[in-house]
């Protein structure tokens, strides 16, 4: 029956209002009983923001791309001497690295900027408080969510191989040595059939 | 058995069923209601599946401030849920069970009593929406008025179509006389007095003189505490009152296998099955707007209650 015959028969929308609670009814409630069943997150959800204080170099690219300014960073200079070096080196130490939760919205930008993957997402979510100001994460908490921070995906097995891998493969071979990227391509295009 | 031990049972037995049915039928909707819309409903009151939900709601309703608003017609604000409730238990009294007298009080009039008193609901309704000093209240009341005015006459005649087929006004009399061919022969009536019925309870899809969205709560806006909570039980007692009697009149009450023993069970069943129906048009139908509302009733169901009360005289007068 078509769709202007469906339409004039008198009563058919009703017949289909009664049909459609009722499939309903038999069907499972998409209910989550949240407090007495976790829930079945993805598995790269993001939850929270964890910190791994030692990749922190204290560039502050993080603070200045948050949109509402919610990370707080400080540090102070060390002195590193170098044996065999000619002078003593400088190095930046964090003193003080917050992320203020009641403000954050969750954009992951201070993460996608890091350049030295110390930020990442956690699929942690039960850090309500009763108090806001509570919300202010400091380094050490944010240091604990590394814990719950899942472990990267795989590498693609027919993806090309990491930098780091391809530049070790290559000083291994010598010099002259063909790089990856020249051997996962063909080096003559096959001729196109007629 | 002296008459008042019989008279205390009988009572006894009547408040029991208007405390405990209305309550399981409340449950149900819960229950029902969630599941068509995907959800679960109550889980935590009672532990198992949240079935003491209502008993919490009871109590909650208990201790809310009882509030009168000042304009108010003291008296007639504070009887208002009363008279809605009151006519229902009275309604319960004259309801057959079983075959046999399994009846609180047999009446050689019963359909007309019942019917009778079923329209007092109409004085409660108007009563809470004067007494409110409240233009939602009273736009709300005097909607219900027309409302329940205009649906007691498709009401009345089909049911009295059902006393023609059955050539006797006691309820026990018409389920005694009613044959499984009654099912076709007065399925218009059936449905005229259902769904008339539902409108004189004021369930949805005809709950215009509440009509949430429109009037607050139409005449129960200014009720609070325990008074709020007649009202809705009143809401629920009308179902079962009109589940019930669609069963008695229509459905052939207690006739099913074995009736002398089970009779009870089967009015239980089809009483709860009648309240599931109930339920599940409230879940599925949007309010009808107030002129679809009186159409329906002058344009539609008064002449087909009309029609099927020459039908049945058709075919009594053949037979």
């Amino acid at each position: 029956m078509s769709e202007q015959g469906d339409r004039h028969t008198p009563g058919r929308g009703l017949i289909n209002g009664l049909a459609v609670t009722l499939k309903t009814m038999t069907r499972r409630s998409g209910t989550q009983q949240y407090p007495d069943v976790e829930p079945e997150l993805p598995p790269r959800s993001r939850g929270v923001i964890a910190l791994l204080e030692e990749n922190c170099t204290v560039c502050m690219l993080c603070a200045r791309e948050c949109p509402d300014w919610c990370i707080y960073i400080d540090s102070h200079k060390e002195e590193v001497v170098v044996p065999g070096a000619a002078r003593a080196r400088q190095r930046n130490v964090l003193d003080k690295f917050d992320i203020d939760f009641s403000l954050c919205m969750y954009c992951g930008i201070c993460i996608e900027v890091c350049p030295f993957d110390a930020l990442h997402w956690t699929p942690e979510f039960e850090y309500a408080e009763t108090d806001v100001l509570n919300l202010l994460h400091d380094k050490n908490r944010l240091g604990d969510w590394m814990r719950t921070v899942p472990p990267p995906p795989a590498h693609d097995v027919l993806g090309e191989p990491s930098k780091e891998e391809a530049t070790a493969a290559r000083k291994a071979a010598g010099p002259g040595a063909p790089t990856p990227a020249q051997t996962a391509r063909p080096a003559v295009r096959p001729e196109p059939k007629p | 058995m002296p008459l008042w031990l019989d008279l205390l049972v009988r009572v006894v037995a009547v408040v029991a069923a208007f405390l405990v049915v209305p309550l399981v039928v409340g449950q149900m909707e819960h229950k029902v209601m969630a599941h068509m819309q995907s959800r679960l409903g109550p889980m935590y009151a009672g532990g198992f599946h949240g079935w003491a939900q209502l008993v919490a709601d009871g109590v909650k309703f208990v201790q809310k401030e009882d509030i009168t608003p000042r304009d108010a017609d003291r008296p007639v604000f504070r009887l208002a849920p009363l008279v809605a409730l009151f006519p229902y238990l009275v309604v319960l009294l004259a309801i057959p069970l079983g075959p046999g007298g399994l009846v609180a009080q047999p009446m050689d009039v019963g359909l007309f009593f019942v019917l009778a008193v079923l329209g007092v609901g109409v004085v409660a309704v108007l009563m809470s929406a004067w007494a409110s000093a409240n233009k939602y209240s009273l736009l709300g009341g005097l909607r219900g008025a027309a409302q329940l005015l205009g649906y007691e006459l498709p009401l009345v005649l089909s049911a009295a179509s059902v006393a023609m087929a059955a050539g006797t006004l006691s309820l026990p009399g018409i389920v005694a006389a009613w044959s499984p061919w009654w099912l076709l022969w007065q399925a218009p009536a059936a449905l005229v007095f259902f769904v008339s019925g539902l409108a004189e309870i004021r369930r949805p899809p005809f709950d215009m003189p509440i009509a949430d969205s429109e009037l607050v709560f139409g005449y129960m806006t200014e009720y609070t505490g325990l008074r709020f909570a007649f009202f809705l039980l009143a809401e629920y007692v009308g179902i079962v009152v009109i589940a019930a009697l669609t069963t008695v009149l229509f459905l052939g009450g207690w006739h099913g296998p074995d009736p002398a023993h089970l009779g009870w069970l089967w009015t239980l069943a089809k009483v709860f099955a009648v309240s599931f129906v109930v339920i599940w048009l409230r879940v599925s139908y949007p309010r009808l707007r107030e002129d679809q509302l009186q159409r329906l009733c002058w344009l539609v169901l008064v002449p087909v209650a009309l029609a099927q009360l020459v039908l049945t005289a058709v075919v009594k007068l053949a037979l």
